[in-house]
């Protein structure tokens, strides 16, 4: 006994020694010397004094970064959003495909992830300018229901004006959509594959419709892997600057963008610490109230 | 109280003190070694060089080495900002650096350059005389070369302009090209030409003229596209913009590939810069770095780099073996009595530097 409980303890050790030190040298401590800088002061050009002082602080609450705060928070939302309405019914589809064809699904979602996102964004780019292939696209359609109309006898249509698809609040979406679709599909399919599939048999034998069975019974066994897919969506995407950089327009910033500016041009280091840290503390406190949230759903779930 | 004993802790010279240290170290080592042969026969043949990209000629490098020995190992930084952040934290072990006149400033003010040894660098005999004169960043050229020079001015679609963009009212302040403009997304570059359309120096920065030129480009802002991070060039070239502010040579790279395109310096002037060859503090290969700077200035070698990269050269020799279609390109080198009324943005300090930033932000979210 004695020996077995020496040995567990070792194992215990052994597992969670380096993965703590890990977190605790390239983690926490790069992030608790940012957050000493948030309270400090530019002395001169390379020097910060460690004061404690709030300005930086009190500086982020201005009504004008607050804004922009909120302007991100909007923009994150709404690309979470879409990539969970995207995102929900291509998980089901591959948690139903056959066995065969969902691993290489699979591979799909994941293939962007082995091209660099910088190279991701100019093709993206490329798609959507205004002589882009998105237009080219749309153009030849148009040309060729104008030239079946001008057959059918009828007025054939005006010439093709060019949709504006980069540079503006509606690229960042797409552009933000594209990149985190992969976060969104994998924790869902996780979640989804788990289901017991003999509940929906049941709901559908009992009569329920297929919608039915999927928002009264897939859906809340998936909350789970719906508010993991939330959270590793909607993390990123607020933080994301360099989508917003190339794709957005004259008013597509983000938080990220102007504490990327504190770092570099700027070269204002605890003023952009202050906005990190500002940006830090509400991530915390959505993941901390999703947990609360969620805590009472899978009491629910298993109340039923 | 609390604040105190943080002091203590990181101290308020914290990081780069203690990086430079390291740097130090490995230079007393070499001179340590030097000791008992020739002063630089015991520096490694080694040299690392922190460049743009597409900034040096092809075979330059390759050709350095047959020439002397020396490896040199090349890695690329984007923006100037890029190169001084690095840098502020302590030199990571670069010898050769390429920053911006605006930033050769304030790297001298922050204590992060070395000086250079003229004597080791005797091309300097083939830079153009007034680029070793007109360098009110570093009088003397203490601590700098000069690698090239560039003047920012509008790039434009010529069938698509009624006539040439000789003013920076076309973008700045004028719906003409309403939705077919870019700017830079730079606030220092952004509104210093908002300071020459406005009639005053490049380097008259105070609050007032930051706020004037903030409402002016405000009411501008529905008639600008992008604003562009230094590829403006990419921008005209694809179609999406037809005038757009960029550097000189970004743009003559594009004219070779399309003829329809065109550069003008604007009639108020505009910002020139250079970009120099330094050597930062910590460097671990001093020696090698000044013969390496003495090998970019050569003649010919200069003449095969500029070829390559289109951007125009200092290097008054070099550029005498240079073909025709390079010397007259009116981009690269725009006319003298336009020239005469552009000046090198001085580093403003830290105070303007936050304002301008705080200013962009506005406009930006606005």
């Amino acid at each position: 006994m004695i020996n077995r409980d020496g040995q567990s303890r070792l194992t215990f050790w052994v597992t969670v020694l380096p993965p703590t030190l890990w977190v605790a040298v390239f983690f926490l401590v790069p992030l608790g010397i940012v957050w000493l800088y948030s309270f400090g002061e530019n002395r001169g050009l390379t020097e910060i004094a460690l004061s404690g002082t709030l300005s930086n602080y009190i500086r982020s609450l201005q009504p004008l970064y607050l804004e922009i705060f909120a302007k991100s928070v909007v923009v994150a939302g709404l690309t979470t959003l879409l990539c969970l309405i995207i995102g929900f019914p291509v998980a089901l589809a591959i948690v139903f495909a056959s066995e065969k064809s969902r691993a290489w699904l699979l591979l799909l979602v994941m293939l962007p992830f082995w091209t660099n996102l910088l190279i991701r964004t100019y093709a993206l780019m490329a798609v959507l300018r205004t002589e882009g292939f998105a237009n080219f696209t749309l153009e030849w359609l148009w040309d060729n229901a104008s030239g079946v109309m001008t057959f059918a006898g009828l007025q054939p249509l005006g010439a093709f004006q060019p949709f504006e698809l980069l540079y503006n609040n509606f690229a960042v979406v797409v552009g933000l959509v594209y990149v985190h679709l992969p976060f969104m599909v994998l924790p869902l399919y996780a979640a989804l594959d788990r289901l017991d599939k003999s509940l929906m048999e049941a709901s559908l034998d009992l009569g329920a419709g297929h919608l039915r069975t999927l928002f009264s019974i897939v859906v809340p066994l998936a909350i789970p892997g719906i508010v993991s897919g939330v959270i590793i969506t909607f993390v990123p995407a607020l933080g994301a600057y360099l989508t917003p950089d190339l794709l957005g327009g004259p008013d597509s910033q983000m938080i990220a963008n102007v504490i990327e500016r504190q770092f570099k041009r700027a070269n204002d280091w605890p003023f952009g610490a202050a906005l990190s840290f500002l940006l830090m503390y509400a991530t915390f406190i959505a993941i901390a109230m999703r947990a609360y949230f969620t805590r009472g759903k899978a009491i629910d779930a298993h109340g039923i | 109280m609390n604040g105190n004993s943080l002091k203590t802790l990181f101290g308020s010279s914290s990081r780069r003190t203690f990086l430079s240290g390291i740097g130090a170290a490995a230079v007393g080592l070499t001179f340590t070694g030097g000791k008992f042969g020739k002063a630089f026969a015991a520096e490694e043949k080694k040299l690392n060089f922190y460049n743009w990209d597409t900034y040096i000629g092809e075979n330059t490098l390759d050709s350095y080495k047959e020439a002397s020995g020396v490896d040199v190992n090349m890695s690329l930084f984007a923006t100037n900002d890029e190169l001084f952040a690095k840098l502020r934290a302590g030199n990571p072990g670069y010898d050769v650096i390429v920053p911006g006149s605006e930033f050769v400033e304030r790297m001298i003010q922050a204590d992060l350059l070395v000086p250079l040894d003229h004597g080791k660098i005797p091309n300097i005999a083939n830079v153009s005389k007034e680029f070793m004169e007109d360098a009110p960043y570093d009088p003397g050229r203490k601590f700098s070369m000069p690698y090239t020079w560039l003047v920012i001015g509008i790039g434009y679609r010529k069938s698509k302009v009624k006539e040439v963009p000789d003013s920076w009212k076309y973008v700045l302040d004028s719906d003409l090209y309403k939705g077919r403009i870019a700017v830079m997304s730079d606030a220092s570059e952004l509104y210093r030409h908002g300071f020459k359309y406005l009639g005053q120096s490049a380097n008259a920065g105070n609050a007032e003229l930051v706020k004037k030129v903030e409402e002016m480009l405000i009411k501008q802002k529905p008639n600008i596209k992008a604003f562009h991070e230094d590829n403006g060039q990419d921008l005209l070239l694809s179609g999406e913009v037809d005038v757009v502010m960029e550097y000189n040579g970004d743009i003559a790279q594009i004219m070779a590939e399309d003829d329809d395109i065109a550069f003008v310096v604007p009639k108020e002037g505009s910002l020139k810069q250079s970009d120099t060859l330094c050597i930062p503090k910590g460097a671990p290969h001093p020696e090698n770095a000044h013969a390496f700077i003495n090998y970019l200035l050569d003649a010919k070698v200069g003449a095969d780099i500029y070829n390559t990269i289109k951007y125009p050269s200092p290097n008054a020799a070099a550029t005498a073996l240079m073909d025709d279609a390079y010397r007259n390109n009116a981009a690269i080198f725009p006319p003298a009595e336009i020239l005469a009324k552009c000046e090198y943005p001085r580093y403003a300090g830290q105070e303007l530097t936050q304002l301008l930033d705080e200013s962009l932000t506005r406009l930006r979210a606005d």
